[in-house]
């Protein structure tokens, strides 16, 4: 799993793209309890979603979930059973699909076999317009844009597939839609063609301003280029959020699972009451006071609701032996930052850590019978007592044949290996039976790596790295 | 797959078949009439040796080919077929268009039921369904009398022998030809293209006319010289139907082979239909290669 990729930077003069924060935006489209049945089946299910003006919104979801339903919808092809569809404030019910100001890619491109690379890109502009040299005009700048002008004569057969996806896109886009929607674009495209296409649609969308939907069910490819993402199942929404909470802060098992590699560990919550000592479990003896290890590098942002500060212990911890490295400790709470911008900064690197800046509050995850407790500082204690999931990234999980000092470190196996080039996924087994999946990153060259299969080794995470969920 | 045995057959139909009946009707279209059997000289005798061979083609000559441009009735026969396919082919397009363009939609359940329909036909000889047109069209025929019963007229209309019956007949024989390739070309239409189109600001009427139907050309192409070429000439069905009205070369070919028992000057006659026919043929070839390359 890749790392949400970085959006491309805000222009200056304008203020963060995020009209879904803001009260006063008005939504471009918007589904208002929406259900489309087949028959029986529901297809999409009571739906609310709204969309603004130039966001580059993803659907995302499994096979079967109602994503292309959704699309038709948006088009025209399909009307809702119950609940509108509004465009710009004004219910699109009734509007046939020829009517509307709103332009589809569609899966299989469905470019005219008979016509050209320029007439395609016409074909729209011909049906509202008989001024042969503006359409022409249009037609060579969509052509411009989507590099596509040695190829204007050609027929679609006659072109490479990349071609043929620019020539859709650009047949949909010389009418100006005020929404294009597009469904699974770069499905038939290879890895690395996708990823090109990827950046030039993002470019192209900046470029024209015009509001995309994409439908994928490419987690990568909707983290890639939508400023927000829908997770569907089933016909619902389960989360809409952007990419980076997405990832970062999963609101369900669902998404957790859906979105990326996760390690999902099932345990009870039991609440870290005020006089909790500080996992005196993992406190190595033989680290001797002086020879603590540095900070922690920046703890990873809580995405509960409490700042953690620390207890008794951790204050006399750091003023006597930490606050010449770190500065003076901040006594007062610091404002919760937004799971949003939380989410902004880089995850945090799993480093090596005293156990002394282990967080108060959160959490503590009976996940098996004689093991240790997993620490998680973002648990709400009001969790206590219910069953929780555990949502682990496995590049946050560290791995190591020494005991290292973290606030969870729990013993195990190495079963598999699986070589990425650039990373390696490491299949740890615990004594209880359950896996666990680490990522490191692949520093050294692969004769001097020292843990192999079957060794006996380490994982851990810190009490932040982890976000805990219900089911 | 289905394409390529629409294409297949009337190719190995064209080259196997045609090839070695070709030369033996050209040789006896330059032989001259004979009372003989068969009725017609020089014969070949191979076991002469290179002087018989010699010998049988220095008899030889286009004779009757002269003979075909001195009576005007050949070449208005040729005339009046050749119109009489070109009609008959329009009006199957005509009925078989809409009949291949409703198969294709309808539901995929529905499709193998309707194509066995169009087939059906085939199942009953030719000849019979032919003869069941004569007692359809007949003066006291089935036709006549549900008009003259519904009042809609008093006399019985003259159909039977006339050329109505035979666009009639070869409307009837040939629809199958017409509704098959269109049918194939249309079924395998993205449906997706019409949505495009419809997304892009077509009415559902002039998505038909900018895309489905420039797309189902083939097949309409197809269709009309699966029709045509046998058409023009039928023999059957003009001398059932069309009566001592209708000139078709076919019933003339007929009579020149059976009733006059000039061999020779039949043969010329097939000769020079067939050398029209390759026009079509050849065309037909053409566009069914351009098609295939465009598919690939
Ligand atoms: N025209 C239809 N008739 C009946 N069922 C349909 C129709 N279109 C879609 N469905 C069903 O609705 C569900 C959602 O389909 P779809 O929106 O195409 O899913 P996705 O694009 O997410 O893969 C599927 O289970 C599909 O079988
Ligand atoms: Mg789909």
């Amino acid at each position: 799993m890749a790392q949400p990729s970085p959006k491309p930077k805000p222009s200056p003069e304008t203020a963060v793209f995020e009209p879904w924060n803001d009260p006063e935006a008005k939504p471009l489209i918007e589904f208002r309890n929406v259900t489309k049945r087949f028959g029986e089946f529901t297809a999409i299910d009571d739906l609310s979603l709204r969309i603004y003006e130039r966001e580059f919104f993803a659907l995302l979801g499994p096979s079967g979930c109602g994503k292309t339903t959704m699309m038709r919808m948006l088009a025209g092809f399909e009307a809702p059973t119950e609940g509108h569809i509004l465009l710009g404030g004004q219910a699109i019910d009734t509007v046939p699909p020829n009517k509307r100001a709103v332009n589809m890619m569609f899966q299989s491109y469905a470019l005219f076999p008979h016509l050209t690379v320029f007439d395609n890109i016409a074909f729209g502009l011909r049906r509202e317009s008989r001024d042969d040299e503006k359409i022409e005009a249009r037609v060579e700048e969509m052509l411009r844009l989507t590099r596509l002008s040695k190829f204007a004569s050609r027929k679609p057969h006659q072109i490479s597939g990349g071609q043929r996806q620019r020539v859709a896109l650009a047949r949909s886009l010389a009418k100006a839609p005020k929404l294009l929607l597009l469904d699974e674009p770069l499905g038939a495209l290879d890895k690395k063609l996708r990823e090109e296409t990827q950046f030039e649609l993002m470019d192209i969308q900046e470029k024209t301003g015009t509001t995309f939907v994409i439908v994928t069910h490419d987690q990568e490819e909707a983290m890639t280029v939508a400023s927000r993402v829908a997770v569907m199942d089933e016909g619902r929404i389960v989360q809409v959020a952007t990419p980076e909470v997405i990832y970062e802060a999963p609101n369900s098992v669902y998404v957790a699972d859906f979105i990326g590699d996760v390690n999902l560990i099932r345990g009870t919550a039991k609440a870290r009451g005020e006089g909790t000592a500080p996992a005196a479990n993992e406190a190595p003896q033989e680290e001797a006071p002086g020879t603590t290890a540095p900070p922690a590098s920046a703890p990873a942002p809580a995405t509960g609701r409490h700042d953690p500060q620390p207890n008794a212990m951790g204050r006399w911890l750091h003023d006597r032996l930490l606050s010449p490295v770190i500065g003076p400790r901040r006594d007062q709470p610091k404002a919760l930052p937004a799971p949003e911008a939380a989410a902004e900064l880089p995850p945090p690197a799993p480093a090596p850590e005293s156990a002394t800046d282990i967080p108060e509050g959160g959490i503590e995850i009976h996940w098996s019978e004689g093991a240790a407790p997993i620490v998680a500082s973002s648990g709400d204690p009001a969790l206590d007592g219910q069953q929780v999931v555990l949502s682990l990234r496995p590049e946050k999980v560290s791995i190591a044949k020494e005991k290292p000092q973290a606030h969870n470190a729990l013993p195990g196996r190495v079963i598999d290996i699986a070589y990425l080039g650039n990373i390696s996924t490491y299949h740890v087994e615990l004594p209880d039976g359950t896996m666990i999946k680490a990522q490191m990153a692949n520093t050294r060259r692969i004769a001097r790596r020292d843990i192999t299969w079957e060794d006996e080794v380490w994982v851990s995470f810190t009490a932040t790295a982890g976000v805990v969920l219900t089911e | 797959m289905r394409r390529l045995i629409i294409v297949a057959v009337p190719y190995l139909w064209l080259l196997a078949l045609f090839l070695i009946p070709f030369l033996i009707v050209l040789k006896i279209s330059l032989s001259d009439i004979a009372l003989a059997r068969p009725p017609y000289m020089p014969q070949l005798d191979l076991s002469g040796g290179w002087q018989a061979i010699r010998d049988f083609v220095s008899q030889l000559d286009f004779e009757n080919f002269v003979f075909l441009t001195t009576d005007d009735l050949y070449w208005k026969a040729y005339l009046s077929s050749l119109r009489i396919a070109a009609v008959a082919t329009f009006i199957t397009l005509l009925v078989g268009y809409p009949i291949a363009y409703a198969m294709a939609r309808a539901t995929p359940e529905w499709r193998p039921t309707l194509l066995m329909l169009v087939i059906l036909p085939f199942w009953t000889s030719f000849l019979i369904r032919v003869y069941s047109w004569m007692g359809i069209l007949g003066n006291e025929g089935v036709l006549n009398q549900v008009l003259l019963w519904a009042g809609l007229i008093t006399e019985p209309l003259q159909i039977l022998n006339t050329t109505t019956a035979v666009y009639i007949g070869i409307v009837y024989t040939y629809l199958p030809f017409m509704i098959l390739p269109i049918y194939s070309t249309l079924e395998r239409m993205d449906e997706s293209l019409l949505e495009a189109a419809e997304d892009l600001g077509c009415s559902r009427l002039s998505a038909f006319w900018l895309v489905t139907f420039p797309l189902s050309r083939n097949g309409i192409v197809a269709g009309c010289f699966l029709v045509f070429i046998p058409a023009i000439g039928e023999f059957v069905i003009p001398s059932l139907l069309g009566g001592s009205q209708t000139l078709m070369i076919g019933k003339v070919l007929w009579e020149e082979f059976f009733n006059n028992r000039d061999w020779p000057v039949a043969s010329a006659v097939a000769v020079v239909l067939l050398l029209i026919l390759i026009i079509p043929i050849v065309l037909f070839q053409r566009t069914e290669e351009k098609a295939r390359e465009a598919e690939r």
